[in-house]
């Protein structure tokens, strides 16, 4: 079964498809970027293939690790043929766009808008691509990997609060003490 | 510590009946020391919380606020779900820089004589969420008068840091009219 889908986008699209896997069970694919949408749109229409449910999508950023920084990956499920998919595509860093899968799930919206939030993937074509867990005054993309650790952008002026423990001022325990 | 009427009538202006309760009040003071530890002492029976709750440890809040725990053993068994009516505001979870001008907008509302209680080690310092997104304690946010550390605290801590607060409500002083 599993292999039924890799061979078929292989054979529908050729070097479109740049890269397979299909390791423990999990197929894989990785997509030429400008052909991402017409890939897409054969595996929801394709009556052999038919994935209908869009699972999920997310980036990974591999920083300083991988000359083409970023994936961008979508997972897909059939109901009906009852196997699973995902989907690749590799972009750099200076141009972070990929076309967006909304208009062919809809249900790829929200998750497309959280990658976009956390990673700064710019989706094009996609309907309302605006931030949807933080907030609107916040600078950057905080899952990238060279965002620093410790920034921090609050909204309010915070109060300064008194002792607070920190690794060089460690909390006084009263199990240390004579 | 009764006040008799003659005094109250022998006062110059009486506006209102709030003003003559007040006037009773602060003569009562005067004269005794004592009555300001049976408000206190009122006070601290009969607490209406807040519950701002935003994460996992609401469950525990709704244990600890159940028969087999039962709060309303110390007096504070009744939540109030507007600020304006609430003495007593329970910082229940995670909060995170995105809550945190909604925090200070419902701690703001609320009516003096009011206490805060940080519910939790999410509310107390942030807990393991040192992170972009989440405020390193609600002290950054309000002034908090009892920690309950936990992740998250069993029914008994929580007991265990009402009467503690109970405590201190018994021993404050100058708070009687705001």
């Amino acid at each position: 079964m599993a292999k039924v889908v890799l061979e078929r986008l292989r054979r529908k699209f050729g070097d479109a498809i740049v890269e397979t896997s299909s390791e423990l069970g999990d197929d894989c694919a990785v997509v030429a970027r400008e052909k991402l949408g017409e890939v897409a749109e054969f595996l929801r229409d394709d009556r052999e293939l038919a994935f209908d449910m869009p699972i999920d999508c997310t980036a990974l950023d591999w920083f300083q690790k991988r000359e083409v920084r970023f994936d961008v990956v979508w997972h897909l499920y059939s109901m009906t043929k009852k196997h699973r998919l995902r989907l690749k595509v590799r972009v750099a860093e200076d141009d972070p766009t990929v076309p967006s899968l909304t208009p062919v799930w809809r249900g790829m919206n929200w998750h497309e808008r959280e990658t976009w939030d956390m990673y700064g993937i710019r989706f094009t074509g996609h309907p309302d691509l605006k931030r949807i867990l933080l907030y609107e005054e916040f600078v950057g993309h905080p899952l990238r990997k060279d965002y620093p650790i410790d920034r921090r952008q609050p909204l309010i002026p915070l109060r300064k609060v008194k002792d607070v423990p920190t690794a060089k001022n460690p909390p006084k325990s009263r199990l240390n003490q004579p | 510590m009764a006040a008799d009427e003659t005094t109250l009538l022998k006062s110059d202006v009486i506006v209102t009946r709030a003003d003559a309760a007040e006037g009773w009040l602060r003569e009562a003071i005067e004269k005794s020391p004592t009555t300001q530890q049976v408000v206190n002492w009122g006070r601290k029976y009969s607490l209406f919380g807040y519950p701002f709750v935003t994460a996992c440890c609401g469950m525990e809040y709704m244990s600890a606020f159940s028969p087999r725990y039962d709060i309303s053993r110390f007096g504070a068994e009744i939540p109030r779900f507007t600020p304006r009516q609430a003495d007593l505001l329970w910082i229940v979870g995670t909060i995170t820089h995105k809550q945190a001008p909604i925090l200070r907008r419902v701690w703001e509302q609320m009516l003096e004589p009011k206490w805060a209680i940080a519910f939790g080690v999410c509310a107390s310092t942030g807990g393991f969420y040192d992170n972009y997104s989440v405020a390193q304690g609600a002290d950054q946010i309000i002034p908090i008068d009892i920690y309950i550390p936990g992740c998250p605290p069993r029914p008994e801590q929580v007991l265990d840091g009402l009467v503690m607060l109970q405590n201190k409500i018994q021993k404050e002083k100058g708070r009687m009219m705001v």
